[in-house]
């Protein structure tokens, strides 16, 4: 299920599905120490089993305001009934996180799971054999809820948060997605079919964790809204540290930097 | 202050600038009571607008989504956002998601008034 909505119709939000569990919000104060990242100005990297790595390494985080392209609010909603409770949800969600992925892309973040500050580093396959390499960066994290944000280079600029709320259908579970396309490149990729390509990412893993979580019912709502049509390109730029044009080249080059290492 | 854990006071600082003062939690569903605040401040004749965060008492990673959406808004009306009030901790979750390279940070009211004038 599928909706899709141009910016001239966004009013503000009402149309942005609000967490039953946020509505409620400020009954009982609430402290958010420890839930965020320290600030960091330049990604670290720890190496990790199973992925290239490339690409993360001293990297800035890039936000909506760092991005290129159209801004879009991407949300993806899943019904898990009463049987789990948001927070049930949420520990799963965090402690098995690469394994709902679907196949072809790797995740490999800390052995902890997931924890404000963590860098995790992504392969993602993009066709043609080709691995994108990058990366995210865990930028908040309560019980509730967790919040990634991509480095330069990323395919797009911004964060996506995944959270779990008690409704009366029950336990809601939600990936919902704030960006723009990094670069120009990344814009034109995003617009011929990278942004079907990412809803269906989505979409299979909500479904593979609602199985988990033993859903009757794995339909995934998917809610695509343009919040700003224009592009800033002012950030054109950006394009030098497209990961996707690097890891092209790094593959290219694999054989004769493996020779190197032999020699 | 309702459900949503905030209130948002609107003052108006000369003809065009407006000065918003939010109190309490800011997270994705406060976002109602921010447009209203920002329909309000935000008329015709305002170029400036002046985020007060001397009373915010909690926000997480909607709300900081939140305030995205309002800077495009603003940005569609071409009026400048600034911001005040903020403690270390929330100046730095600013810094951490760079959203202060689009919402200037002024330690308190007089320069955010100044400052958003030049």
């Amino acid at each position: 299920m599928t909706e899709a909505t141009g910016p001239e119709r966004v009013r503000s939000a009402e149309q942005i599905e609000l967490s039953h569990r946020e509505a409620g919000a400020g009954v009982v104060p609430r402290n958010d120490a420890g839930r965020w990242a320290a600030k960091v100005d330049r990604l670290d990297v720890v190496a990790r089993d199973g992925v290239r790595g490339t690409n993360v390494a001293g990297r800035r985080l890039t936000g909506p305001v760092q991005g290129f392209g159209k801004m879009w609010q991407k949300t993806y909603r899943l019904t898990a009934g009463a049987a789990v409770t948001p927070e049930q949800a949420i520990t799963t969600w965090k402690a098995h996180f690469p394994e709902f992925w679907p196949k072809g892309n790797r995740f490999a973040g800390a052995l902890t799971g997931i924890s404000p500050g963590d860098v995790a580093l992504l392969d993602l396959a993009i066709g043609g054999g080709v691995k994108l390499s990058t990366g995210v960066f865990v930028l908040y994290a309560d019980e509730e809820s967790f919040t990634l944000m991509t480095p330069q280079g990323h395919m797009f600029a911004g964060w996506i948060t995944f959270s779990a709320e008690g409704t009366p259908a029950g336990t809601v579970i939600q990936a919902q997605v704030l960006m723009r396309a990094n670069d120009p490149l990344y814009e034109v990729a995003m617009t011929l079919g990278g942004h079907r390509k990412e809803d269906v990412f989505w979409v299979q893993t909500l479904t593979a964790l609602g199985h988990r979580l033993g859903a009757a019912d794995t339909t995934v709502t998917t809610r695509n809204v343009c919040v700003d049509s224009s592009r800033q390109w002012r950030n054109a730029g950006n394009v030098w540290h497209n990961s996707m044009v690097r890891s092209v080249l790094q593959t290219l080059a694999a054989p004769v930097t493996a020779l190197r290492r032999r020699g | 202050m309702d459900a949503t854990g905030v209130t948002m006071g609107v003052r108006h600082i000369g003809a065009d600038v407006a000065v918003v003062d939010i109190k309490g939690e800011v997270t994705a569903a406060c976002e109602p009571v921010l447009m209203s605040a920002y329909e309000e401040a935000g008329g015709p004749g305002t170029s400036r607008l002046v985020l007060n965060f001397a009373g915010l008492e909690y926000m997480n990673s909607g709300g900081i989504g939140m305030l995205v959406t309002l800077l495009v808004r603003a940005n569609r009306q071409r009026q400048q956002l600034a911001a005040y009030g903020l403690s270390n901790h929330y100046r730095e979750i600013f810094e951490l998601t760079r959203l202060d390279e689009a919402i200037t940070i002024y330690d308190d009211e007089a320069s955010a008034l100044v400052g958003a004038a030049t």
